[in-house]
């Protein structure tokens, strides 16, 4: 009786097995790389030494000797450069914050302003977007600097914009209230307002899971969150008082002043983003169908309602993700303030460098702190989205 | 047969006049402006917001303007001083390069402009056009730095103004382009660590601003490289703008080839097409064409990108402006200026955005039912 062998299915030569040739390639590919890095590590070593330029974060510890125009917190030049540094990222982070609360509420409008119903709004809001969305963020912060800085008049002459608001060339000048030891226990009245707010909207919800009636959790939220400091408010007996910027001599006296660095700086960053969000806004309120409405009409919602159980959760899903990236480039767009000499944090980090000469050392810094406020922003904006998005079985 | 009176005519209904508070003039602005309390309020605000505004900049920009005058000081007023770009615009457009050879760099432009207006024409779109860019671009090259055909050799330092925008631009979209593809094939690779070190480059450049790849182009390239070799400043800013555009081109293509059914790379395997052949007869040509609109909103990212070349000194159309301002015999002319130079990046801007909405709506009508 003859054998009969079954033939196992040959293994490929090896130069044909598929796993091989993936392992070999990737092995060159990062040999490859690794040797291109090696090579451009070993350039940068051997013209640092040729140029005697120190490495090492050593230089954060001087004495950085050099002045900033403006600082959220306490500097002067005796300080070493890592305090000149964290000046740096405070302004980047200030007017960054800033811009992105103001940026959303100005393209929330103009968005929703573009799909008004009145013609001359709609219009109008059409053209700040078209307009401002073209022009380059380098040449609408240099026209604000130029406005504010160059065009306004001096204090002597400022322009009243509000009655105590001022705009001259030594920047906005506006009232700010002088401390009051009632300020402190209304802000802890906010907040305890804001806890209760939430208890009772709990409260409210598993009510109504319950026994279906509703309960206006918006107005009694509203209610406790503005009422309990109204009421330490009222109790101090109304203590307010404001400190009214006047001309004294050259120069404003009292008020608070932004200097017309930080209000290019703001004003660009907001009117140049606020375009980009206004139309996320729009597309995100255009992709809800308008069927989605009328069921909600059919329900017997009223608009407000249609608007916020229908509509809004299921723009948000739309809108939040591109926002997002608008958020993102808004903060990186902040280091433009380089160019109008704003103290923001890569040119604190360029006047360090110039100084040290150690370049791949503050740019790494600027690089590690940017990259931080990216994936920050990105993890919060995120956790958000994942709240507002379509939960799927 | 009854007699019918022709003369005693039935007397036709009074014609009736449209009714005027629904049509015409009245009904229009009933129906946009005022169909609801709110809205005659905000229409009244707007307005009111059009008269503070609209008259003064109108004054100021038209009325009270000078447009003549010999210096600055005949041209202080209450209006602008458009003498001052009369004076100046050469200057703004085309920044250092020699003054009685300033047609090289106009032909450059009118060259730039031709290429592009030539690829938004989709009957061109095909082989003829990937021939003419090369030749347009070795034209560029040819004009700006001269050097043969007896035209006078101008380094790259002279390069300025409007030409100089436009050649970052161009140049660093074409170049970012394959770099851009190779980046997002490597992002959707089987091989890990291609897709780590893909993934790491493109999160690693967007993460961060376009100024640091640009100080970090200007200040670190030179150390990168061997002794003894150096590298233009013009040509560092092209490799960070290259450098930085490839990273979000590459997202959007990303995006192009997620939009690929997999049936379609399926059919490739099936016919027996490697990874490169398949990649480059099936995948790319409709992953491409998928997403040629966000590359115009791309591409219109990077020309208004190019204003940033002023921090590392470089003479682009901005920092032409902002250079003729310091001119000591024109003082505190900065709005005119910039009003003038927003408006050449506005037409460029409208222009590709127009053009890339059009595109969209024309490649989607396969789609659209």
């Amino acid at each position: 009786m003859a054998v009969q062998t079954v033939a196992t299915p040959s293994r490929p030569a090896p130069w044909r097995d598929p796993k091989i040739r993936a392992i070999a390639v990737q092995v060159v590919f990062v040999a490859v790389l690794a040797a291109f890095v090696a090579f451009l590590v070993h350039n940068t070593i051997v013209n640092l030494r040729r140029q005697n330029i120190a490495t090492g974060f050593g230089f954060l510890d001087r004495e950085a000797a050099f002045g900033i125009g403006e600082s959220l917190i306490p500097y002067s030049p005796a300080d070493t450069y890592a305090r000149a540094f964290l000046v740096g990222l405070v302004n980047t982070l200030y007017v960054s914050a800033l811009g992105i609360v103001l940026a959303t509420l100005l393209g929330t409008v103009m968005g929703l302003a573009r799909l008004s119903s009145n013609w001359l709004v709609a219009k109008l809001a059409a053209i700040y977007v078209e307009t401002f969305r073209n022009i380059p963020l380098a040449l609408q912060l240099l026209f604000w600097w130029a406005l504010l800085r160059g065009s306004a008049p001096p204090p002597r002459e400022a322009w009243e914009l509000l009655p105590g608001v001022f705009i001259s060339n030594r920047g906005i000048t506006f009232p700010v209230p002088f401390a009051e030891a009632a300020y402190f226990w209304m802000a802890i009245a906010f907040a305890a307002g804001l806890v209760v707010a939430f208890a009772v909207r709990r409260w409210a919800k598993r009510r109504q899971e319950r026994t279906g009636q509703q309960f206006p959790t918006g107005w009694a939220g509203l209610g406790l969150a503005l009422g309990l400091p109204a009421i330490v408010f009222l109790g101090y007996g109304l203590p307010l008082r404001l400190d009214v910027p006047a001309l004294r001599g050259f120069n404003f006296a009292g008020g608070t002043a932004m200097s017309p660095e930080f209000g290019a700086l703001l004003i660009g960053l907001v009117v140049y983003t606020g375009t980009f969000i206004a139309e996320i806004v729009r597309a995100g309120i255009l992709a809800v169908s308008w069927g989605q409405s009328e069921a909600a009409m059919a329900l017997g919602l009223r608009s407000g309602q249609r608007m916020r159980l229908v509509v809004l959760p299921q723009a948000l899903r739309v809108i939040i993700p591109p926002m997002t990236s608008e958020y993102l480039s808004l903060t990186k767009n902040s280091s433009l303030a380089v160019i109008i000499g704003y103290p923001d944090l890569v040119s604190i980090a360029n006047t360090t460098l110039n100084q040290t000469g150690q370049a791949v050392e503050g740019i790494a810094m600027i690089m590690a702190v940017y990259l931080a406020i990216s994936l920050l922003i990105s993890l919060f904006m995120n956790l958000y989205n994942r709240a507002v998005a379509l939960v799927e079985r | 047969m009854a007699d019918i009176d022709i003369a005693e005519e039935i007397p036709l209904p009074a014609q009736q006049r449209p009714p005027v508070v629904t049509s015409g003039v009245i009904g229009w602005l009933r129906a946009n402006l005022f169909n609801s309390v709110f809205n005659t309020i905000l229409t009244i605000l707007a307005v009111y917001l059009l008269v503070l505004t609209v008259p003064p900049l109108i004054r100021w920009a038209f009325i009270d303007a000078v447009w003549d005058a010999p210096n600055g000081q005949a041209c202080r007023g209450e209006g602008a001083c458009w003498a001052f770009i009369g004076e100046k615009w050469r200057f703004i457009f085309f920044g250092r390069f020699p003054y009685d050879a300033q047609w090289r760099p106009l032909f450059v432009v009118v060259i730039i402009i031709g290429l592009v207006l030539a690829s938004c024409d989709r009957r061109l779109w095909g082989r003829r056009l990937v021939l003419l860019w090369p030749a347009g671009l070795v034209m560029v090259g040819v004009l700006m730095s001269g050097g043969v055909f007896g035209l006078r050799y101008v380094p790259s330092e002279y390069w300025s103004g409007l030409p100089l925008t436009l050649i970052l631009a161009v140049v660093g979209m074409l170049f970012a382009f394959p770099f851009a593809i190779l980046l997002a094939l490597g992002r959707r690779s089987n091989l890990p660590a291609v897709r780590v070190v893909s993934v790491a480059y493109i999160e690693l450049v967007r993460g961060v601003p376009l100024i640091t790849v640009l100080f970090m182009a200007s200040v670190m390239l030179p150390l990168f490289l061997p002794e003894g070799v150096t590298i233009d400043k013009l040509l560092r800013a092209q490799v960070a703008f290259i450098l930085f555009a490839a990273a979000y081109l590459a997202e959007v293509i990303r995006g192009g080839l997620q939009a690929i059914p997999k049936g379609q790379i399926e059919a490739a395997d099936a016919l027996g097409l490697g990874y490169w052949r398949r990649t480059r007869l099936i995948v790319l040509p409709q992953a491409l064409a998928m997403v040629i609109p966000p590359l115009v909103n791309n591409f219109i990212g990077a020309f208004k990108n190019t204003s940033l070349v002023l921090i590392i000194g470089l003479f682009d159309l901005l920092n032409t402006a902002n250079t003729a301002l310091t001119d000591s015999n024109w003082q505190g002319f900065a709005s005119e200026t910039y009003v003038f130079v927003a408006a050449i990046y506005f037409c460029f801007c409208f222009f590709m955005s127009r053009y890339s909405q059009r595109l969209e709506r024309t490649l989607n009508r396969g789609h659209r039912r």
